[in-house]
């Protein structure tokens, strides 16, 4: 290999620094610690059963929106006959009143940032 | 496509459902594939919804400006001190802005010094929908003009097309500029056009629009101009209305009683 | 052929470095624009497209003209034109790239831009640009490609390329019709509701286009041994003339008709360019500015003396280019703009954020420019020496 004393070097550095965040959550400690969800008081389901929640709400938000809005088609269903009105602010805020302790800390535990709220108010009259 | 969908939500839910060591679980919000859902009963259906203007009431009432204030509270619509940067859904104009080819030296002096109150025509034929790259605005079966403020891309082709000045562009990211916000309807963000939507959230439930409401002297009048009973077909016969421009063929759906 | 980007003298390094400077700068007063919004821009409520669209304007007309070259050597078999043709054919790639960052720089929502490919809307006409600017772009990348990687292994290009490069004269024409057809299908604008639109775009694409090929062709007489030939520039000389001609005859038939017919929604129009309006005459000496020199640049070029003369023709080139970029640059779109559809007068002028970020996509252009006539001058030198 030409130049191997400067491509292996070259390489083992590139790899360190592309895996860095990774080192410093590993000795930050932070890197296993799960978010804690503050869960809404006194209700056992939401509009579906929580691992599919879990895994497709953001499906579901983007299909209630395009029906919403595009459709204006408000009434959902849900796979046990009850009916919600398909509504972000409305339906699932209603109940998930603290946005910080439920959206957000996921949310910034996975690092994302859905922008529904550049637009939608979270309750409580925060700016968020 | 929506079986694409629908097979992704399958596998979801049976993944979700291995992980929960539960059997497998339906697929969720199949929306309109399963034919239209159920709309509230108490919500407002018409074929054509338009508005009339009674101007002569208005001019009674100078200073008036209860149904714009309504308007801009419920709407979150910002008062943006730069006049470049402006939203407005429902504003006032003299009468030569609001109608330039009926322009004429010696008109009634009130009628010219009259304000008239400008919002979306709702066009039957609107050309904002026309351009549009990306369906963003588009006009519903009842004739509401709407806008999708999620997938509006910014390009403004829709403010040049639109012979009425409606549209207005988020310049500036608008919640510096609104006093009190009201949760219960979405702001706006910097980069999407935005304009007046007849207030579909409150057709949605059963209610006229806000304006229409919060007029203290009953200058504005909502119907559906498909039913010949309507109080909108009654003053139309009756009065003389003209409207913005209807030689450009859009069809505007505000009626003005001079 | 990357590689012959990659070796220059000093001139051409310090030229590159210039260019990524204003690449530099133009993009961080871009991400300083998608944070704040389109509000650091002089662009309003009632101005709403403003200096961005304006350039995309003018550019596509310069992606257009390389048809003024690739038609006479393709289609009439024009020898003369033969070191000239790839020329016009990568200004036309580059032009096309700065029209589609025009573009992408104007949008509010620039992250959702692929919604116009989610939601494919036929019956707008913004719909039809994109597909035909960046077919235009393809087309064209396309054919240098593959013509100059024959050239370079001493074949004849593969017989499958000369349809494409058919294909890309009547294209090459779609790109300004649609880009005309943008403007002159709204009602709500009188200035720009006129059938000549697209011809006018054409004409003038085709004096602007070949007389900035003139130049570049001359600036690479200097700067390398790169040579078309001073035939082949007094023959595109010839072109410009006539497109030149045609451009002021198609303005004039355009201002006849609001003079005469003294329709005021479409002659207040006029009567901010040439006069101003109410007390608001920003544009005005823009205006008489553009249509002297055009003037000029034409007297220039009718008379063979000056047309058949490096330093004269040069002039005129200048003048001419100078004359169009401000009639389509700077006045074309704003002016339909004023008075807005409500009567009222908003002026505009660009901000210098807006002018930076200008700047920045005409750097890219320039770079791309660069580097691609510095590959397939390499490959002809390679081939010749």
């Amino acid at each position: 290999m030409y130049d191997a004393g400067k491509i292996v070097p070259g390489l083992v550095l590139f790899l360190a620094v592309v895996t860095f965040p990774f080192w410093l959550n590993v000795a930050n400690g932070t890197s296993s610690a799960a978010p804690k969800l503050e869960l809404p008081k006194g209700y056992t389901r939401c509009v579906e059963a929580t691992p599919v929640m879990r895994a497709t709400h953001m499906e579901l938000l983007n299909r209630w929106r395009d029906l919403a809005v595009r459709h204006a088609n408000r009434v959902f269903t849900n796979s046990n006959g009850q009916r919600y009105v398909r509504s972000l602010t409305g339906t699932c805020l209603g109940c998930h009143r603290d946005k910080k302790q439920f959206c957000d800390r996921c949310h910034g535990y996975m690092g994302v940032t859905p922008y529904c709220w550049n637009c939608h108010v979270a309750p409580k009259g925060g700016a968020q | 496509m929506s079986l694409d969908r629908r097979g992704f939500f399958k596998l979801a839910g049976l993944i979700a459902a291995g992980t929960a060591g539960a059997t497998a679980l339906p697929a969720i919000d199949q929306g309109h594939q399963a034919g239209p859902e159920p709309v509230p009963s108490h919500a407002l259906h018409g074929k054509r919804w338009a508005m009339v203007v009674d101007l002569a009431v208005c001019r009674q009432h100078p200073g008036c400006h209860a149904c714009i204030d309504a308007c801009n509270t419920a709407h979150n619509i910002p008062q943006i001190p730069d006049p470049r940067h402006e939203i407005k859904w429902i504003w006032e104009e003299p009468f030569d802005n609001a109608f330039p080819s009926k322009k004429t030296p010696f008109i009634k002096p009130e009628l010219a010094a009259g304000p008239v109150l400008l919002l979306c025509n709702h066009c039957d034929n609107p050309p904002c929908v026309r351009v549009c790259p990306t369906q963003a605005t588009w006009k519903r079966e009842d004739g509401v003009v709407m806008m999708d403020w999620h997938r509006c891309i910014g390009c403004r082709y829709c403010m040049a097309a639109c012979p009425y000045g409606s549209r207005s562009f988020n310049w500036v990211d608008p919640r510096p500029y609104i006093t009190h916000i009201n949760p219960d309807f979405p702001t706006r963000e910097r980069g999407v056009v935005e304009k007046c939507d007849l207030c579909q959230e409150r057709l949605a439930i059963g209610k006229p629009p806000l304006c229409v409401e919060a007029c203290p002297y009953q200058a504005l009048t909502f119907g559906d101009l498909a039913d010949e009973h309507a109080p909108v077909r009654k003053l139309l016969d009756e009065r003389i209305s003209i409207r913005r421009k209807p030689s450009l063929g859009t069809e505007p759906q505000v009626y003005y009683l001079v | 052929m990357l590689e012959k980007a990659l070796s220059g003298n000093r001139t051409y390094w310090i030229w590159i470095l210039f260019l990524a400077l204003v690449m530099l700068t133009g993009g961080l007063c871009y991400l300083k624009q998608l944070e704040t919004g389109l509000g650091i821009t002089g662009m309003s409520r009632d101005v709403s497209w403003g200096f961005y669209i304006a350039q995309f304007t003018f550019l596509v007309g310069v992606a257009a003209s390389a048809v003024m070259v690739v038609l006479p050597y393709y289609l009439h078999n024009f020898k003369v034109f033969a070191r000239m043709t790839i020329l016009g054919e990568l200004l036309a790639v580059s032009a096309v790239s700065m029209c589609l960052l025009f573009i992408v720089v104007d949008l509010g929502q620039p992250q959702r831009m692929l919604n116009i490919l989610f939601h494919p809307t036929p019956h707008s006409i913004l719909f039809w640009d994109m597909i035909v600017l960046n077919g235009y772009l393809l087309i064209n990348v396309i054919i240098t490609r593959v013509t100059l990687l024959a050239e370079r292994r001493g074949e004849a290009p593969p017989r499958w390329i000369k349809p494409v490069i058919y294909l890309s004269i009547p294209w090459a024409v779609s790109i300004h019709t649609v880009t005309a057809f943008i403007l002159c299908g709204l009602a709500a604008r009188p200035y720009w509701l006129t059938a000549l639109m697209a011809p006018r775009f054409l004409a003038s694409a085709f004096a602007s286009g070949p007389a900035l090929l003139i130049l570049l062709c001359l600036i690479l007489r200097r700067v390398s041994t790169y040579d078309v030939g001073l035939e082949a520039i007094f023959k595109l000389a010839e072109i410009v003339t006539y497109a030149m001609a045609i451009n002021i005859f198609f303005i004039l038939v355009e201002l006849f008709t609001p003079l005469y017919s003294r329709v005021p929604d479409e002659l207040e129009h006029f009567r901010y360019l040439f006069t101003g309006l109410a007390g608001h005459a920003r544009l005005v000496p823009w205006m008489w500015t553009s249509a002297g020199l055009s003037v000029l640049s034409l007297v220039l070029l009718i008379s063979p003396r000056t047309r058949r003369k490096v330093t004269t023709l040069v002039a005129a080139c200048v003048l001419g280019i100078a004359g169009i970029w401000i009639e389509k640059g700077l006045i074309m779109i704003v002016a339909g703009f004023i008075p807005n559809p409500l009567g009222h007068i908003t002026e505009y002028s660009p901000t210098i954020p807006e002018l930076l970020i200008s700047a920045g996509v005409y750097a890219v252009g320039l770079f791309l420019i660069t580097i691609l006539y510095k590959i397939a001058i390499g490959v002809r030198e390679e081939m010749e020496g």
